[in-house]
């Protein structure tokens, strides 16, 4: 298990236990986080779990995925540089700890 | 409005309930599924299900969020008919009453009148991919009644998990009624190259124990045979209470029936296709899911422009993602770019764009569908480039 925690746009934290393996989208889906839709259940065809990496954890998250750019171009809020596709972000050991901030707008 | 019930808890229904929470409702939610267990999506079940058998991603949402959002979920219970003086549904000896009934009942598997039919398999709901992954344990000669997407990434699956494949199709050409001759024939080479056999233009007359039959007369053996011949809207429901019913439950570009008090979403719906205004049916998870936002937006005062969403869809095939951007006729023609890319016209008008593992050119036209009509003349003088016109 890591730790996982989603910063909502209202500034609310919610801190919660994901399974390794599992995916930054799923968790929040699992752990009834609101601000991830997920729409196409992480087969990158929909935006709709965009988050923002929070700026210490954008080297651990590493660089988007093939297409993820493309994705991103039509997410409903502002894309910044530390843009993911949350569905993208597979959890491992490394990211025990990890921090996202939400967009206010999914869709 | 206090009291608003779903019939239908599929990936339709479940949003509407989800919807109808985010805008600020604030009565009651009843959704009511015929299947057991919780919400779960489909698209995985031909994809990625099928190898990996993870069930616990396919649910949509935990048990916890029903709960935490006060969603009445009433799981394995049919409803059997709505009384729409009254405004209540019936299910076996309960009742249930609605200020506002939302139908998302979807479709169910079409099953042709030929011989044998009944023992084919499905795949529709969960417990049916659980069967076919189950059968997909040893070694298996698969035949696939239907070139249609869950036919073909079903055979994609199976043969990369080194079955044995072949694929009977009906009409002359792969995924007629969504794509192009030319992403049909680009997939036909696709799959052949893989070592599937795929049978055109040929209708398949019977399923016998040791296989199928096909109109020429071609046996094919096989040890599994799945019927993926298409669906049927589950329209009994309202054709009894008295709705229109044509290929679907007939509503208005608000998703209304004819009567005030009952919404129709998804797969089970027609309605007026925002470019041409022509009725139309989809059954992807983009129709479903946007269907139930505006449904939501309508029901709590917060929007009532008519739906006008681009529709969108993708099927994956071993490694290619087909992704489709816009809605094409049946007779529209189509121009393919040198990269694979093709754009179809209805007459004049850019009414779709196909493209396989091209995820730009695909949100460039999504984007650029919304705005006003694509011209071919334009799009030609642009050299084909979405971002040019
Ligand atoms: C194998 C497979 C792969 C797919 N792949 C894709 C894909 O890649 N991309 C895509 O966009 N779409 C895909 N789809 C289609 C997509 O899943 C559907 O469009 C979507 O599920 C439609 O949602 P819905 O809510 O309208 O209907 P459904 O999800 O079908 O839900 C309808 C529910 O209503 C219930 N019901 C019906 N009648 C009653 C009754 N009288 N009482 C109670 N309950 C009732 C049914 O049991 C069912 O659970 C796929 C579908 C399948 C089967
Ligand atoms: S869930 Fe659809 S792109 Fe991530």
């Amino acid at each position: 298990m890591v730790k996982v925690t989603y910063v909502a746009a209202d500034g609310t934290r919610t801190e919660v236990d994901a399974a390794v393996g599992s995916n930054v989208m799923q968790t929040a889906l699992d752990n009834d986080v609101d601000g991830i839709v997920g729409e196409c259940g992480g087969a990158m065809m929909c935006a709709t779990c965009h988050c923002y990496v929070d700026e210490g954890w954008t080297e651990a998250t590493g660089t988007r995925r093939d297409g993820e750019d493309d994705m991103l171009d039509c997410a409903a809020d502002e894309v910044k540089p530390v843009s993911r596709l949350s569905c993208q972000i597979k959890l491992t050991e490394e990211l025990d700890g990890l921090v996202v901030h939400l967009p206010e707008e999914q869709v | 409005m206090r009291d608003v019930v779903i019939i239908g808890a599929g990936q339709g229904g479940l949003q509407a309930a989800m919807s109808l929470r985010q805008d600020g409702f604030e009565g009651t939610i009843t959704l009511i599924g015929a299947e057991p267990g919780l919400p779960y999506q489909r698209p995985p079940l031909s994809k990625a299900y099928l190898k990996s058998g993870d069930a616990g991603a396919l649910q949509l949402r935990p048990e916890s969020f029903f709960e935490s959002k006060q969603i009445t979920l009433v799981e394995g219970t049919w409803v059997d008919s709505i009384d729409r003086e009254a405004r209540r549904v019936h299910a076996a000896d309960r009742v249930f009453s609605y200020d506002h009934l939302i139908l998302a009942t979807g479709t169910r598997n079409l099953r042709p009148p030929i011989p044998g039919a009944e023992l084919a398999l499905d795949l529709r709901t969960r417990e049916d991919a659980a069967r076919l992954r189950a059968a997909l344990d040893r070694p298996m000669r698969c035949a696939v009644i239907g070139g249609g997407f869950i036919g073909l990434e079903f055979a994609a699956v199976a043969r990369a998990l080194g079955h044995e494949v072949t694929v009977a199709e009906a009409a002359p050409r792969l995924m007629a009624r969504a794509v192009s001759p030319e992403t049909s024939a680009r997939f036909l080479a696709m799959h052949r190259d893989m070592g599937t056999r795929v049978h055109l233009g040929d209708p398949v007359c019977e399923v016998r124990e040791d296989g199928i039959s096909l109109a020429s007369g071609t046996r094919i053996e096989a040890d599994l045979v799945l019927m993926a011949a298409g669906v049927i809207p589950n329209t009994e429901l309202a054709t009894a209470a008295g709705l229109a019913v044509d290929n679907g439950v007939v509503v208005d570009a608000q998703l209304l029936t004819t009567d005030p008090a009952i919404s129709v979403l998804g797969d089970c719906a027609v309605f007026p296709d925002p470019a041409t205004g022509r009725p139309v049916r989809l059954e992807s998870v983009q129709a479903a899911t946007d269907h139930a936002r505006l449904i939501s937006k309508r029901l709590t005062g917060k929007a009532d422009a008519p739906y006008a969403a681009v529709p969108w869809f993708w099927s994956d095939q071993a490694d290619c993602k087909l992704q489709i951007a816009g809605l094409a006729g049946a007779g529209d023609c189509s121009v393919t770019r040198e990269d694979g890319a093709t754009f179809r016209f209805a007459g004049e008008r850019l009414s779709a764009v196909e493209t396989v593992n091209d995820a730009r050119t695909h949100m460039q036209s999504r984007k650029r569908l919304a705005g006003a009509p694509v011209l071919r003349s334009a799009l030609e003088a642009a050299g084909f480039d979405m971002a040019g016109v």
